[in-house]
């Protein structure tokens, strides 16, 4: 008995271990993303000259270059992938299903058309922009979950009904890009594809303290995320009452990637493979929202370094991510359909 | 023995309908849209060609109204060929990717090749129409099962997916291609000339033929690989033949009107929930109700976006997409 309970505890302390190291491991990881985002342009600066901007100074080029451009970029950059990390891995988790993410369900679709609208019909500002993204998505998660429900939940319909609501909110998206203004057409293909360009500083505060909020939250009802990982019987038997924890859940997944959707436009793949990479890396077993965020985050940036500098053209980052997460899409889909899960 | 002489029981009444159907359609079409024409007028254009506004309006509906006629049959057929190839009941063009295929191949055209008219972006939509089904059928009829509808959506998601992002990156640098790629991307009649039609014409004439031929074998085929091969029928031959011409036709048009979405899915059930699912009927209503259905769409699309006009693929997509709700939420959830 006692060397079962010994076993089980050492079990317990290494995968423990493994989880912390693996979140350090990319917490220093996206970290050196940040440093190298705000190094790296059209002109290197020195790192003196950075730290020194960022601590207030002015100087002369750098100044500009820096807060202006390459900050909000960054934070951008890092606070937009690690909401579609998060909420990625929590859909996958409630739903039981890889193929399971904003994307996929039709959400971000409708976030994207909402503010397309907002922007090229209603010209609002930014904050309208995100409020209204957010409560579409919102409506459009509930709107799903409804016609999904039927007799018993499946996650077969829910994705075909998705994909439905996708195919609309998509042709209304390439119908406003036609009636818009010449002028918003950069903006529109970030609408398409995902982009960190032309981020403003003002624009962040939304995203970055809605996820402050929403993540810990979504942290904290982990606990139940991972219970309810073994399915719905077994949790209601050891006391998670789970509608009530899964409508949180899915309200704070949503309200923080239709934020980042806001700002940064669907960033094509990042909530798909985030999940997946950081179950890889920390093993299951174990909640992993953060080691999640974490990889969404260095996804994002790496992608948008990648876009930047690797090519004699510039893409936006959603592009890169998108060519990196469709094989992967494909060869999921092939296992899945090998071993007959679908 | 005397071959049976079966007819569906509506089959007269629904025949005359969409006949009826369609002649309103094509008058409301000619009559709508930015400046509205009287009846006199149409009238006259038929009768004779004057200098006059009102008849140079009317050529040009009436070119776009055929134009939509042979592109919305086309879709119909393509829809019901591609739904009982793959025995399966959400099959259609839009959602099989087999548009964003084509787009792609359309868009390395004009980026790497330069070719900037609808004779060359035919041979291109065509080839890439073809590899995408192929490729999209390969993946969703792996494993157990095969090709069950579920499967065959993700596959066709996910391959879409991925073309759409590689036709945006090939897209960003060359901004003449995302001007020329972005009218085309909204499926449009609007655009259609006398040369688009004459263009599409001959694969939309060998496509319908085709599938006619095929109709009694594809009947067979519904009963199962089996079943059909112990008829007599050549099941692999004749299933290759109706996706052939299945693919010829919805790449055909795409190539020259851009996707348009749904039309297939639309008319095949509207059909097939009238007279059930003879294929040797449901293939020429098919075409007929598609075409119905695009013009009409087209006729709202140009009402609701007045002064302007809502393109038809954006209306079809509108109304198709909830269809595709409906039936994912009748069928049972095994069987998806």
């Amino acid at each position: 008995m006692n060397h079962t309970i010994h076993v089980i505890k050492q079990g317990r302390m290494s995968r423990r271990r493994r989880w912390i190291a693996v979140t350090l491991v990319l917490s220093i990881l996206s970290i050196a993303l940040c440093c190298a985002m705000l190094l790296f342009g059209n002109t290197i600066y020195p790192v003196r000259d950075v730290v020194a901007v960022l601590l207030g100074e002015e100087i002369k080029g750098a100044a500009f270059a820096v807060t202006t451009i390459r900050l909000p970029r960054m934070l951008a950059g890092l606070f937009a992938g690690f909401a579609f990390g998060v909420a990625g891995y929590t859909f996958q988790t409630l739903l039981r299903n890889p193929l399971a993410n904003p994307n996929v369900i039709g959400m971000t679709s409708s976030s994207s058309a909402a503010a397309v609208f907002c922007i090229i019909v209603l010209q609002s500002s930014k904050a309208v922009t995100s409020f209204v993204s957010v409560i579409a998505g919102l409506l459009t998660v509930f709107i799903i979950y409804v016609l999904a429900k039927g007799t018993s939940f499946a996650i077969g319909r829910l994705i075909l009904v998705g994909i439905g609501i996708q195919a609309m909110c998509n042709s209304i998206i390439t119908y406003l890009m036609l009636i818009g203004e010449e002028h918003n057409l950069p903006a529109a293909v970030r609408w398409l594809t995902g982009s960190l360009n032309g981020v403003k500083l003002e624009e962040l505060p939304v995203l970055m303290i809605s996820c402050l909020i929403m993540v810990p939250v979504i942290c904290v009802l982990g606990r139940s995320l991972l219970i309810l990982e073994l399915g719905e019987q077994t949790a209601t038997t050891l006391g998670v009452k789970t509608d009530w924890v899964r409508v949180l859940l899915i309200v704070s997944a949503v309200v923080i990637s239709a934020i980042a959707t806001a700002i940064t436009g669907p960033i094509a793949s990042v909530a798909f493979l985030a999940g997946p990479i950081a179950t890889r890396l920390v093993g299951t077993g174990k909640v992993n929202i953060v080691p999640a965020g974490l990889v969404g985050a260095a996804l994002v940036l790496a992608s948008d370094l990648v876009g930047q500098f690797m090519f004699q053209v510039k893409f936006p980052v959603g592009i890169i991510t998108g060519i990196i997460g469709a094989p992967y899409l494909l060869f999921l889909l092939i296992r899945m359909n090998r071993r007959g899960d679908l | 023995m005397e071959r049976s002489r079966y007819y569906p029981k509506q089959f007269t009444s629904v025949f005359v309908v969409s006949v009826v159907f369609l002649v309103l359609s094509v008058i409301a079409s000619l009559i709508f849209g930015a400046r509205s024409l009287t009846w006199q007028e149409v009238l006259d254009g038929f009768l004779q060609h004057s200098e006059s506004f009102a008849s140079s309006v009317f050529q040009k509906r009436l070119i776009r109204t055929i134009f939509g006629l042979c592109c919305g049959s086309a879709l119909g057929v393509a829809g019901v060929l591609m739904q009982s190839v793959t025995r399966n009941p959400i099959a259609d063009p839009s959602i099989l990717g087999v548009n964003t295929g084509a787009a792609l191949f359309v868009v390395c055209g004009m980026a790497f090749f330069q070719i900037s008219d609808a004779n060359h972006y035919i041979w291109f939509a065509l080839s890439g129409a073809l590899l995408t089904a192929i490729f999209v059928f390969g993946i969703g009829s792996i494993g157990r099962g095969g090709a069950t509808p579920l499967k065959l959506v993700l596959a066709g998601a996910a391959t879409s997916a991925a073309l759409s992002s590689l036709v945006t990156a090939v897209m960003i640098p060359r901004s003449y291609v995302m001007n020329q790629f972005r009218f085309w991307q909204v499926g449009s009649v609007g655009a259609g000339t006398w040369d688009s039609i004459l263009l599409l014409l001959p694969f939309l004439l060998t496509g319908i033929l085709a599938s006619i031929f095929c109709a009694p074998a594809l009947n067979a085929l519904a009963l199962g690989d089996e079943a059909a091969q112990g008829l007599g029928v050549k099941t692999n031959v004749f299933r290759l033949a109706a996706a052939f011409a299945g693919v010829i036709l919805c790449g055909a048009t795409t190539a020259v009107a851009g996707p348009i979405g749904f039309i297939g899915l639309l008319a095949t059930h509207m059909i097939r929930l009238l007279l059930g699912p003879d294929l040797r009927f449901l293939i020429p209503m098919s075409a007929l109700s598609g075409a119905v259905i695009l013009l009409v769409s087209d006729v709202i699309g140009r009402l609701v976006g007045s002064p302007g006009e809502l393109e038809v693929g954006v209306v079809t997509a509108l109304i198709g997409a909830p269809l595709l709700i409906i039936l994912a939420r009748k069928a049972k959830v095994r069987s998806l």
